[in-house]
């Protein structure tokens, strides 16, 4: 089946909150080639997707099939080559740099497989990072909001301890908290329990899962874990860079 | 934000020692060797005792005579029956001040033998400089007149001659079979002041040399103060029209006199070049000094240009998350150039210890004679701008390449 499915109602694990079915990110015929002198690569080929407030949406696909390059599109955080993406009912693709950050730092928070945590920095300083980017945030409630984030990540004995102190499952615990610390309105996460023996991904999908639940907040997951990936609302297929569920 | 981009950059350096070293060596010895280059310019032009007002002041110490048909020319310092002649007259300058130049002169303590540099001058050559008196006075016109045999000297000669510096008031030095009664003092003043600097000052109606003597070339100089520094133009050019009318020694093979009244720096810089021309050479001097001072920055610039582009590969995670969680390469460049900025004044704190340290190397190993070169608060500025200048450019090429690395590269931690 081709990617031409817009919309889809919640398949699996319902939420208990209703969802406003309000759009939070829309793609419409996104297509991504890698081009190199040689060789022509579709990453993504017209791909269709909404995401709506409040959903909590798995994609799922063999390795290369393109559903990390489709979270960076949705992140904001590369271009696609072709077709319109909109954020809150708005395209933008004729964002500059400027905006686009700062469209990133407000609705968008990120989990990424392997962290990605500054290592040099204590659990506080990295989850306070997106409210760097923040204009008229004071450093009173950046400490605030960070330690309100970790303690829903149940880190809040951690604050001063580095990285490199810390399991795979608590940095991925603070991963999640330096997502939540900006209160943005949709967390994408890259394979987030990859790096995770099978306890600790446990954990954090249920970490995840109620924080969809409970905050009603919007989540985009990427995974290879058909198990978790049942306990969404909604799981896209990918294949060769197209959608096929 | 600053506080976070300072936590980074300290973190940084502790975690690759081996480049931190490189780079702050790098920094701290070039800002090293330009900060004792620019001690010894300091001390030698700038403003300090005897010549503080040195903003004020025209040296005259040198005359050429040039020959007919570019045959070469004869020069060498002036006579003291030239400069009364044609400098003394001049009217726009506040004061003006003849001397001879220091010469040797051997005094004896018992067996031993001190040397002791004697200087020539009038009465007006105290009223010119500021000397620190350590205790009594200096000589008058009116003592210089009458030809009193009267001197002030240095602490070092004091010491050594009467071993104390206090109390010497009245007693007698003889130098050269000449005894001379002491009436003053003084802080010893470095060597690099050739203008001013001698071991003893004695009126130079003492000076054996004949005073009367027609010739052009002597031993003398003349120092010039200005009401104020906007008068020195002035000073110069009526100066240069009494020069101009000045008539050569011998009509048939002389062409004509060239002397000018510059400032410290340039009457040195002339000094040093033996330059007879009305470009008195600063301008050429300083591009060159310019132009070096840059070339010698350029290589350790490039060196941390070269550390800090490795640094930003192995910084790509940071640089992804950063531009994810909303950093504008605006951002990235600020905060990369903190980094370095905080780095080269780290490096340029190191220098100016380092400085510090040859500095009194060179004070204590009597190389220049009284010579007391410590870093002063220009020279700390100065050394502080150099590190500014230095962290800005060794960090805007690595800062605007890491600004230009896409995030989804950045995260996957390969190059752009």
């Amino acid at each position: 089946m081709n990617a031409t499915t817009l919309f889809s109602a919640p398949t699996a694990a319902p939420s208990t909150r209703a969802t406003a079915f309000q759009p939070v990110i829309e793609l419409r015929s996104i297509e991504k080639v890698y081009q190199t002198k040689t060789i022509e690569t579709v990453a993504l080929n017209h791909v269709n997707l909404v995401i709506h407030k409040g959903e909590f949406v798995s994609i799922m696909g063999p390795s290369g099939c393109g559903k990390s390059t489709l979270l960076s599109i949705m992140g904001l955080l590369d271009e696609p080559t072709a077709g319109v993406v909109e954020i809150e009912g708005r395209a933008v693709q004729s964002y500059s740099d400027k905006e686009l950050a700062a469209l990133r730092n407000h609705k968008i928070g990120f989990v990424f497989q392997s962290y990605h945590l500054i290592n040099d920095l204590s659990v506080l300083d990295n989850v306070e990072l997106p409210l760097l980017y923040r204009p008229g945030v004071s450093g009173k409630e950046r400490r605030e909001r960070a330690y309100a984030a970790l303690d829903k990540v149940g880190l809040s004995a951690r604050t001063n301890h580095f990285p490199g102190q810390l399991s795979g499952g608590q940095r991925q615990r603070v991963a999640i908290a330096r997502a939540l610390a900006g209160r943005p309105e949709l967390i994408l996460a890259d394979e987030p329990t990859g790096n995770l023996d099978s306890v600790m991904g446990e954990e954090i999908m249920e970490l995840l899962l109620g924080l969809n639940r409970d905050e009603g907040t919007t989540i985009v997951m990427v995974t290879h874990d058909e198990q978790q990936a049942l306990k969404t609302q909604r799981l896209i297929r990918f294949f060769d860079g197209s959608q096929v569920s | 934000m600053l506080l976070s981009y300072l936590k980074i950059a300290w973190k940084v350096l502790l975690r690759r020692k081996f480049f931190t070293f490189i780079s702050l060596f790098g920094i701290s010895f070039t800002l090293m060797i330009l900060l004792v280059v620019y001690a010894l310019y300091d001390h030698t032009v700038g403003p300090h005792t005897p010549e503080k007002k040195v903003d004020r002041l025209l040296f005259v110490n040198r005359a050429t005579v040039s020959f007919k048909n570019d045959n070469g020319s004869n020069n060498g310092t002036i006579s003291y029956s030239f400069l009364e002649r044609y400098v003394r007259p001049l009217r726009t300058p506040e004061k003006i001040s003849i001397s001879s130049y220091f010469g040797p002169t051997a005094a004896y303590v018992g067996n031993q033998k001190l040397d002791v540099d004697l200087k020539y001058t009038d009465g007006q050559f105290w009223e010119v400089l500021d000397f620190d008196f350590v205790e009594g006075r200096p000589y008058t016109v009116a003592e210089v007149q009458s030809g009193a045999h009267v001197a002030v000297i240095n602490e070092r000669t004091c010491r050594a001659y009467f071993g104390t510096t206090r109390g010497v008031l009245g007693k007698t030095i003889e130098t050269d079979r000449v005894r001379y009664r002491v009436i003053g003092v003084v802080k010893d003043v470095p060597g690099m002041r050739f203008n001013s600097y001698a071991d003893m000052w004695a009126p130079i109606s003492t000076s054996t040399q004949d005073a009367k003597d027609p010739s052009y070339f002597g031993d003398c100089m003349a120092i010039i103060q200005a009401r104020t520094p906007a008068d020195l133009a002035a000073i110069q050019a009526e100066f240069n029209r009494v020069i101009d009318q000045v008539p050569v020694p011998d009509p048939k093979k002389h062409e004509k006199v060239h002397v000018y009244a510059g400032t410290l720096l340039s009457s040195t810089v002339r000094w040093f070049n033996n330059n007879s021309t009305p470009d008195d050479g600063v301008a050429d001097l300083m591009g060159k000094v310019a132009l070096v001072t840059l070339l010698f920055m350029l290589l350790p610039a490039l060196n941390l240009i070269n550390v800090n582009v490795s640094r930003i590969l192995e910084r790509s995670s940071e640089i992804g998350v950063r531009k994810a969680f909303g950093a504008t390469a605006g951002t990235l460049i600020r905060q990369f150039l903190v980094e370095n900025v905080f780095l080269t004044l780290l490096g340029g704190l190191l220098g100016l210890v380092l400085a510090g340290v040859v500095l009194h190397l060179i004070d204590s190993s009597g190389f220049i004679p009284y010579t007391t070169l410590t870093l002063n608060p220009r020279i700390f500025a100065g050394g502080l701008l150099l590190s500014l200048l230095f962290g800005v450019l060794s960090g805007v090429y690595p800062a605007y390449k890491m600004s230009k690395l896409q995030a989804v590269q950045a995260l996957k931690g390969g190059r752009n």
